[in-house]
């Protein structure tokens, strides 16, 4: 079976032991995480978060059963590509001399739909937003001016078909009312 | 909301008022309707320790030797009594020398829950003495696990803790309660647990589903049934028994179904597995339908997956939806408590018999006996056969007795040859495979069935493991039976390494102590048989004994445990030499 990058969403409850839970779970399969966002979601009190992995669809849907198998997850999906729509965001920390000493540097910011967060005399800070190929070539266009810092985020995600999690909730309080 | 094992004891009247949290513990536990824990005492639970002086009239604590033996005696009296099982330590080596019974009872799914201290919460991550991180450690091997550190939140948790250990498919829970909040009051109040809301225990049933299965088997030609230990967590034996019979289908069990339907009962074919009966085993590669009931196709089940009955339909009746299509692609996945969706498919299905295809289960158990258990049975060699002490255990026992058994060539022939005529009667490790479970296990599992006879069956390697619990075992007086089979080796990993490593015996010869006087020297009666004539007498005066009782039988060094399938090789493989 072809290996493919799947978006996994996990939908939690807020528990200080879960990270440890899921990624143990990753662990022992010796499955590397491509990235892992965790975040409030659109209810309260429920967390959410994004994996991302490149493995078969065997495996992610047997990942995804033993997720769902831990007490304090309410729900885990898992999505290809085409299914969501995702972003990645990252930060360039890049001396400001370079900005007067090479017009180049001034061309590519430009042209890369990024923006200034922040410029002070020594340095200034660049955020680029999208899929990782645009932040890979942003960063293969500034890395031969010299960064002084670079640092990627981890996939976030939203996918287009509805999740329900609402739903699952509520069903529960029916059945122990 | 259903749960999957038996509900506790009846409930004592609860207390409510103002009160430390290690009172509330004890509350908590008389709650649930505990009235007995495994434990050992140490400096961040000596808070409970001091409420469980008080309150010893109702709630039973017994010290073990070790806090491994408090999980094995937990996880003994949960399977010989279908309750949750409770076992208690102190913070750091404490905790940590529960992990090895915690991952058991995981693997196992035994309902245990595991209370350990922890070290004041001023003092978390500080590396304070006996400090150690007990909730990332159990983490893989705990289905919940909980850090409590105010003690207005142990009822709360401890009611959690009960309802998830019990719930759905049973296992482990960990709750570790620093000092302080063991120190601290509250106001105590406690309401059992009816439901967590990102937990559904029992899966719904697809009513197609068992259209789906019932069309399926209606149709075979040569179906066979496997049975694991959901049959006996979910209460289901009598489902079981009728569904067998209705549809007449040979019916084989996994290591954990033993004791679900009687020995004898004319269409149980035996165990499949590593070391399970021939038949069975061979003709999973020739049925047409394979019919799995709670279990979960473990590796010593399948052998090699690339042949594991692949020109069979598979139905998995099973309560964890995480197991369907994990190792076997199921066909139909009928989900739910065996209970119930046993007990629909029977209106769904056809009466009938196989008889030339059992026939075909008869005659493999034919060539089984003929090479293998009958030289087993009744060994025409000198020395001793581990058989033909089973066999011995068999006669005294008529087969109702509750047999416990370590990790070995002993386990398996115990659960090759051990007869059984009611349920809960096998207490052995068989997923993590744990050497030493079977001394403390056999502790709980009579303290768990007082009225039953309760015979663990040990082997010289295993029982050094834990061989300290004889000292519970003296203190309580709890009338187990030990047989411990000495053959002065590790014999499983002989045999591996007679079969597999050129018969170099690394380290696995062991020069053993004198086994009787060290039982006499915890005042348990002790008696060292070496020829058979003395056997038969033995056992039975064993058996017939009230008290505690030990026999070493000196058996035959290099048996060997056959049939046998090679780790990797094809179920229908299967060596009978």
């Amino acid at each position: 079976m072809k290996k493919e990058c799947y978006t996994i969403s996990v939908y939690t409850e807020n528990n200080v032991g879960l990270l440890n839970r899921i990624s143990a779970i990753f662990l022992k399969r010796h499955i590397n995480l491509d990235s892992m966002t965790a975040s409030v979601s659109e209810i309260k009190d429920v967390f959410r978060f994004t994996i991302v992995v490149k493995i078969t669809e065997e495996q992610v849907k047997k990942l995804v059963g033993q997720i769902e198998k831990q007490i304090e997850v309410i729900k885990a999906f898992y999505h290809t590509d085409d299914e969501t729509i995702y972003q990645e965001t990252a930060l360039f920390k890049i001396s400001s001399k370079l900005l007067f000493e090479d017009r180049n540097i001034q061309n590519v910011i430009k042209d890369s739909n990024a923006n200034i967060v922040t410029v002070t005399p020594e340095f200034f800070v660049l955020e680029k937003t999208g899929r990782r190929k645009e932040v890979a070539a942003l960063y293969g266009q500034l890395e031969p001016f010299g960064l002084m810092q670079f640092v990627r985020s981890g996939r976030i995600a939203v996918t287009k078909d509805q999740m329900h999690i609402s739903k699952i909730l509520e069903s529960f309080s029916t059945e122990t009312a | 909301m259903q749960t999957q094992t038996q509900t506790q004891k009846k409930e004592t009247k609860v207390t409510t008022g103002r009160m430390t949290g290690a009172e509330a513990v004890i509350h908590c536990l008389l709650a649930e309707g505990v009235d007995l824990i495994y434990g050992y005492p140490g400096g961040a639970i000596m808070p409970v320790y001091d409420e469980l002086y008080k309150f010893q009239d109702k709630l039973h604590h017994v010290l073990t030797r070790h806090e491994q033996g408090a999980t094995h005696a937990a996880q003994g009296y949960a399977r010989s009594s279908g309750k949750v099982g409770v076992a208690i330590a102190t913070s750091g080596p404490g905790a940590t020398n529960f992990v090895t019974g915690i991952a058991d009872a995981q693997i196992d799914s035994t309902p245990m829950v595991c209370i350990t201290g922890q070290v004041g919460s001023h003092l978390l991550g500080s590396d304070a003495f006996q400090e150690t991180d007990i909730i990332g450690i159990s983490t893989p091997i705990t289905k919940w696990n909980h850090q409590v550190t105010k003690s207005e939140d142990i009822p709360e948790v401890l009611a959690k803790a009960f309802y998830i250990a019990r719930s759905g498919r049973p296992g482990p829970v960990l709750i570790d309660i620093t000092k302080d909040a063991q120190f601290g009051e509250l106001d105590f109040e406690y309401k059992k647990c009816k439901g967590v809301r990102s937990y559904k225990p029992v899966p719904e049933t697809d009513p197609k589903s068992l259209v789906d299965a019932a069309a399926l088997i209606n149709s075979a030609k040569k179906p066979m049934i496997v049975f694991g230990q959901g049959v006996i967590l979910g209460e289901a034996e009598e489902e079981l028994k009728n569904f067998i019979e209705k549809s007449g289908i040979p019916s084989a069990w996994t290591i954990l179904g033993l004791s679900a339907l009687p020995t004898a009962h004319p269409l149980n074919v035996g165990m499949v597995g590593m070391h399970g009966n021939y038949g069975p085993n061979k003709l999973t590669n020739e049925c047409d339908l394979l019919i799995a009931i709670g279990m979960r196709f473990d590796d010593r089940v399948t052998g090699n997956l690339e042949t594991y009955a692949k020109q069979a339909k598979v139905i998995h009746f099973e309560i964890d939806p995480a197991e369907i299509n994990k190792n076997v692609k199921a066909d139909v996945a009928v989900m739910g408590n065996v209970k119930n969706t046993l007990s629909d498919i029977i209106t769904k299905i056809d009466t009938k018999t196989y008889e030339p295809w059992l026939k075909e289960f008869k005659d493999f158990d034919t060539i089984e006996y003929d090479k293998v258990i009958k030289e087993e049975l009744y060994p025409s060699k000198e020395g001793l056969s581990m058989g033909e002490v089973l066999r011995g255990i068999n006669q005294e026992t008529k087969g109702d007795a509750i047999i416990v058994s370590d990790v070995g060539q002993h386990q398996m022939i115990a659960c090759r040859y051990a007869e059984f005529t009611q349920s809960k009667s096998n207490v052995t490790s068989g997923g993590l495979g744990t050497m030493g479970f079977a001394l403390p296990a056999a502790i709980g599992a009579k303290m768990g069935a007082p009225e039953r006879e309760v015979v663990a069956i040990i082997g010289d390697g295993g029982y050094q493991m834990t061989i300290q619990e004889l000292g519970t075992i003296f203190q309580t007086r709890v009338p187990v039976k030990i047989v411990v089979l000495n053959n002065d080796f590790l014999g499983m990993v002989r045999q591996w390494q007679q079969l597999f490593f050129d018969k170099r015996y690394a380290s696995t010869e062991m020069v053993n102590p004198d086994f009787v006087t060290i039982a006499k020297g915890y005042h348990i009666e002790a008696k060292r048989i070496t020829k058979r004539e003395d056997l038969q007498g033995a056992i039975a005066e064993m058996i017939a004994s009230k008290e505690p009782y030990f026999l070493e039988v000196c058996v035959e060094k290099e048996n060997n445990v056959f049939p046998m399938i090679p780790t990797g090789a094809s179920v229908s493989d299967i060596r009978l030499s």
